[in-house]
C-alpha cells in the first residue's frame, strides 16, 4: 500500500526530473525498496539532505571468534520513513543485506522488532528517529540476552518461563448456562492493561534484576502475564498460581527498580502488576 | 515481492509515457531496472541432519553466543544513577558502618579503644570545620536518601505511585528531600 500511496509523488517527480526522457522514474523513490543504493546513500544534492548516522551492533555466528562490533550506517532522513524500523529496513535493502533483525507487523502489535534504541528498550516500529541529525543513534539487541545474530536475541528461556506460568484459563466447574464463562463489567475491567501485553520482552530485558537472575526470576513480562491470570475472575487455580510464585526467586527478585514500566512500548505497567501480586500474596 | 515491484514500476512508467501502452512495449525498460542491486541472489542451501546432530549444533552455537551489552548500553539514568541502585549502596554502607561500629563498641573494653560518645564528641570538636562538614555529609546523605526512598518503596508496596510521570517526579522529590535533610543535619545539628 505504501508503494501505491506514493504514486502521485513519483509521477510528479518523474515529470520534473531532467532525466525523465531517458529513464523516467527509475531513480526516483520515496520509501525503502531494493536498488540504487549508491544514489540514495550518497545523495549529490547535499543542500536539502539530512544525513543521520546509525551505529548498529553486529555479530556474526559464522565467525564467532570475531568480537561484536558497532557498525555505522548513514542515511538521508528525507528519504527514510519516520520510524527506526524504516531506517533498518532501508539499511538492509540498500546498504547492507547482511544486517539481521526481526520484524513483522511494523505497527507495534507483534513485538518482533524489540531492541535497545538509544539506551532504552522499545519496538523499532514505534520509535521515531530523532530529527536531530548531529546525534548518532545507537541500536543494540535487547540487553543481557544471548545474541543469535546482530540484533536478534535468543528468547528461548523467556518463552519457557512464559509456558511455566500456565498462561491459559484453568477451570473445573462448567459454565452455569452451559455456554460461556460470564464476567461482570468490573471483572472484565481488571484485565485492562494486562491483556494488551505482546510479550516483546522489552521490560524483562530492561530489568537489572532479570539480567542477573534470569534463570530463576520470572521477570516483569512473565509476572504481568501471571497477574493477568490471577486477576481473571473465571480462573479457578488462583491458589496454585500463587503457591508457584511463593519462593524467594520467582517473584521477590523484583526490587521495584521500575525500568519495566518506564520502557514498555505499549504503555503498560508491569511494575504495578508485580506490586499487585505482592499485595495479594501478603494479605 | 521484488518481481512484483519491478512489474509495477514498469507499468507505472508506461502509464506516464503513454496511457495506453502495452506491457511488452516496456520490456527493455524493465530489463533496465533489473540492475545488480535489485537482483539479490541468495546462495543459502539447506541440508538434512538428524535431530541429535541439530541439537548438538545448536548447543555448539549457543556456547559461542555473546551476551548483548547491558550496563554499558542501557540508559545510565536508569542504571548507574537510578534511585534503586543508590538505595542499595547507601543501605549497605549504613548497615556495614552500623554493624562495624557496634561490634567495635562491644569489644572496646577488651581492646582498650575509646569510642564512647564523650571521646567522639571531643574528637569531632578538634577537627577543622571543613573536615567536620565533609564527614557529616558523608554520613548524613546516605541516611536521608535511604530514608526518603524507603517511603517511596512503602507507597509502592501499597500499589500507589506507579504512573510513569509519578515515578519520575517522586525520584526528584526523594533526591531533593535527601539534600534538604543532609543540609539540615550538617548545619543545624
Amino acid at each position: 500500500m505504501a508503494a501505491l500511496r506514493s504514486t502521485s509523488s513519483r509521477l510528479l517527480a518523474a515529470a520534473a526530473s531532467p532525466r525523465s526522457t531517458i529513464l523516467p522514474s527509475v531513480f526516483v523513490r520515496s520509501m525503502a525498496s531494493v536498488g540504487n543504493a549508491t544514489v540514495e546513500a550518497n545523495p549529490k544534492s547535499s543542500t536539502d539532505s539530512r544525513m543521520k548516522s546509525f551505529q548498529i551492533y553486529r555479530w556474526n555466528p559464522d565467525t564467532p571468534s570475531e568480537k561484536p562490533r558497532m557498525q555505522t550506517y548513514t542515511l538521508d532522513l528525507n528519504k527514510t520513513g519516520p520510524m527506526v524500523l524504516d531506517a533498518l529496513v532501508r539499511i538492509k535493502n540498500e546498504l547492507d543485506p547482511t544486517l539481521t533483525f526481526r520484524r513483522s507487523c511494523r505497527e507495534g502489535i507483534c513485538g518482533s522488532c524489540a531492541m535497545n534504541i538509544n539506551g532504552t528498550n522499545t519496538l523499532a516500529c514505534l520509535c521515531r528517529i530523532p530529527t536531530d541529525t548531529s546525534a548518532e543513534m545507537k541500536i543494540y539487541p535487547l540487553p543481557h540476552t544471548y545474541v543469535v545474530k546482530d540484533l536478534v536475541p535468543d528468547l528461548t528461556h523467556f518463552y519457557k518461563q512464559y509456558k511455566s506460568i500456565k498462561p491459559y484459563l484453568q477451570r473445573d466447574t462448567p459454565a452455569p448456562d452451559g455456554k460461556e464463562y460470564r464476567q461482570s463489567k468490573a471483572e472484565r475491567r481488571r484485565l485492562d492493561g494486562l491483556y494488551e501485553c505482546i510479550l516483546c520482552a522489552c521490560c524483562s530485558t530492561s530489568c537489572p534484576s532479570y539480567w542477573w537472575n534470569a534463570e530463576e526470576y520470572l521477570g516483569p513480562a512473565i509476572l504481568l502475564q501471571s497477574y493477568r491470570w490471577l486477576a481473571d475472575s473465571r480462573d479457578e487455580r488462583k491458589a496454585e498460581r500463587k503457591a508457584a510464585l511463593d519462593n524467594s526467586m520467582s517473584l521477590y527478585r523484583c526490587h521495584t527498580i521500575l525500568n519495566c514500566t518506564r520502557t514498555c512500548p505499549k504503555g503498560l505497567n508491569p511494575g504495578l502488576a508485580i506490586a499487585e501480586i505482592k499485595k495479594e500474596m501478603s494479605f | 515481492m521484488n518481481a512484483q515491484r519491478l512489474g509495477l514500476r514498469a507499468l507505472r512508467q508506461a502509464a506516464v509515457k503513454k496511457p495506453n501502452a502495452l506491457f511488452f512495449e516496456n520490456l527493455p525498460r524493465l530489463a533496465l531496472t533489473t540492475n545488480a542491486a535489485a537482483l539479490q541472489t541468495r546462495s543459502a542451501s539447506t541440508q538434512k541432519i538428524s535431530e541429535n546432530d541439530a541439537q548438538s549444533l545448536l548447543a555448539a552455537q549457543r556456547r559461542q553466543r555473546p551476551v548483548s551489552p547491558h550496563l554499558t548500553a542501557y540508559d545510565y539514568s536508569q542504571t548507574w544513577f537510578g534511585a534503586s541502585i543508590w538505595t542499595r549502596i547507601t543501605g549497605q554502607a549504613l548497615s556495614v558502618s552500623l554493624y562495624s561500629f557496634s561490634l567495635a563498641y562491644l569489644v572496646a573494653p577488651l581492646t582498650g579503644w575509646h569510642i564512647e560518645s564523650a571521646t567522639l564528641a571531643s574528637a569531632a570538636a578538634s577537627l577543622s570545620p571543613v573536615l567536620l562538614t565533609g564527614f557529616k555529609t558523608i554520613v548524613a546523605w546516605p541516611f536521608f536518601f535511604h530514608f526518603a526512598n524507603g517511603f517511596r518503596h512503602l507507597t509502592w508496596d501499597l500499589t500507589y505511585g506507579f504512573k510513569k510521570a509519578t515515578i519520575q517526579q517522586t525520584s526528584y522529590v526523594v533526591l531533593g528531600a535527601s539534600i534538604i535533610g543532609t543540609l539540615g543535619a550538617v548545619f543545624l545539628l
